[in-house]
């Protein structure tokens, strides 16, 4: 009997954040997801890996129900892409992926280093929100069913107000009149904000965040999310 | 109507997001209406009724088309302007009798412009974003307008406007695009 084709098998590049998701859904929808890969930067300046909330990967991906392979990094510029490689291997020998998936929008530092890693291992690479419209993409996300707030925020005039805030119709609208009068990107590419995903259609259950705190001064700030978990959708 | 081929392995890959859509954003945002095409579905005869046709890139890795480059022989003949971008330009260089050579650049190049041409203007040095494994080694006659360190980035027919641009210009170099659009109208 041969197996049915269920797509190439791939592993996804997860943050945590809004556009790994997104592509994660929307390579489930043409390829087989095999796994996540997750990359703890302990550099808060990390150009690669940093996100506030890395650390809730791991129940993203069990509501999603979805393999996880996680490496930690020092973060040091250009070394932690050894370690990035080293998790991808890791996605090769454990689900036998055959490429990776990347949320990059427009960072070409990102996607070169990524591209070059495929590369080296011989396995595909796929970054299907490569600049994309972002307007038309951030309709997309709110209006497909993701649930998703912002968890840090880095420039002005991002207020302490926006940590834990929903993207959701209203809050759209402000960074839409914010991309006018403080020119920020509209999907963040820029760095202004950075988001975590708590809900997603290919999600088998939903994030609820228990405990948390906020660190906020000169338009810079974190939400700090210390207990969070699962429950029915 | 500007027609945008698909070169990737197979019809609304994951491909075709990363390396035909933000081709189409271009071509739509400078007025012009465009339809998409995946290779596998270009007629014997060519595509009838374009303005023009981009035969855009594909993924590192994806060399499916090299494979069934006569599927692809209709270009030869197109009476309206062609561009090839990347995978496009090798799939022209192949097409019109040119080859291929292993040779990869990733991430942001310099590409210093040779000669004047109509789409990437006059002599000069600007940089592009790349990601291919191949080089063209261009049909006999062609000119070269473009080149960097590793290979040639830029050649175009001797007497007809059919365009190859080994880099991205859908990233950061969105004028190229535009050009060609320009012209498509005006012939």
């Amino acid at each position: 009997m041969t197996a049915e084709y269920t797509g190439m098998k791939l592993g996804v590049l997860c943050s945590g954040g809004k556009d790994s998701w997104f592509a994660c859904g929307l390579a489930q929808k043409k390829e087989e997801v095999a796994c996540l890969i997750s990359v703890r930067s302990k550099n808060d300046a990390s150009y690669m890996f940093h996100t506030p909330n890395v650390h809730l990967v791991p129940l993203q991906a069990k509501a999603a129900g979805i393999p996880l392979v996680t490496v930690e990094t020092e973060g040091i510029e250009e070394a932690e892409l050894a370690d990035l490689s080293r998790a991808i291997r890791l996605a090769v020998k454990q689900f036998g992926i055959e490429g990776i998936v990347t949320g990059a929008l427009m960072s070409v530092y990102q996607a070169t280093r990524v591209q070059r890693i495929c590369r080296d291992l011989g396995l595909w690479c796929f970054n299907p929100l490569w600049y994309t419209d972002p307007n038309a993409y951030m309709e997309r996300l709110i209006g497909s069913g993701f649930s998703l707030i912002i968890t840090g925020v880095f420039s002005a005039p991002f207020t302490k107000e926006w940590l834990g805030r929903a993207i959701d119709r209203e809050a759209l609208a402000d960074l839409r009149r914010y991309v006018k009068t403080d020119r920020i990107t509209l999907t963040g590419e820029g760095g202004e904000y950075e988001t975590l995903v708590l809900d997603a259609p290919f999600f088998r259950q939903r994030i609820i965040i228990r405990e948390s705190e906020t660190e906020y001064a000169n338009y810079r700030g974190v939400l700090r999310i210390s207990r969070a978990e699962l429950v029915p959708k | 109507m500007i027609h945008l081929v698909d070169l990737s392995w197979k019809a609304g890959s994951l491909c075709r997001d990363e390396y035909v859509a933000p081709v189409a954003r271009i071509v739509s945002a400078a007025g012009h209406p465009y339809r998409e095409i995946h290779f596998s579905e270009v007629p014997p005869s060519g595509i009838a009724d374009a303005d023009g046709i981009v035969l855009c890139g594909t993924a590192l890795k994806d060399n499916a088309f090299t494979e069934k480059i006569q599927g692809l022989a209709s270009i030869r003949d197109a009476k309206c302007p062609v561009l090839g971008i990347c995978a496009g330009m090798e799939a022209i260089c192949l097409v019109f009798g040119g080859r291929l050579r292993p040779a990869a650049e990733i991430g942001m190049t310099d590409i210093r412009v040779t000669q004047p041409d109509p789409l990437l203007g006059e002599p000069r040095t600007f940089t592009a974003y790349e990601v291919h494994s191949f080089a063209c080694e261009p049909p006999a006659g062609w000119l070269v307008t473009a080149v960097s360190d590793t290979c040639v980035q830029a050649f175009r027919h001797p007497d007809r406007p059919v365009f190859g641009v080994m880099f991205h210009p859908e990233v950061r170099n969105d004028l190229v695009v535009e050009r060609f659009c320009t012209l498509c109208m005006k012939l």
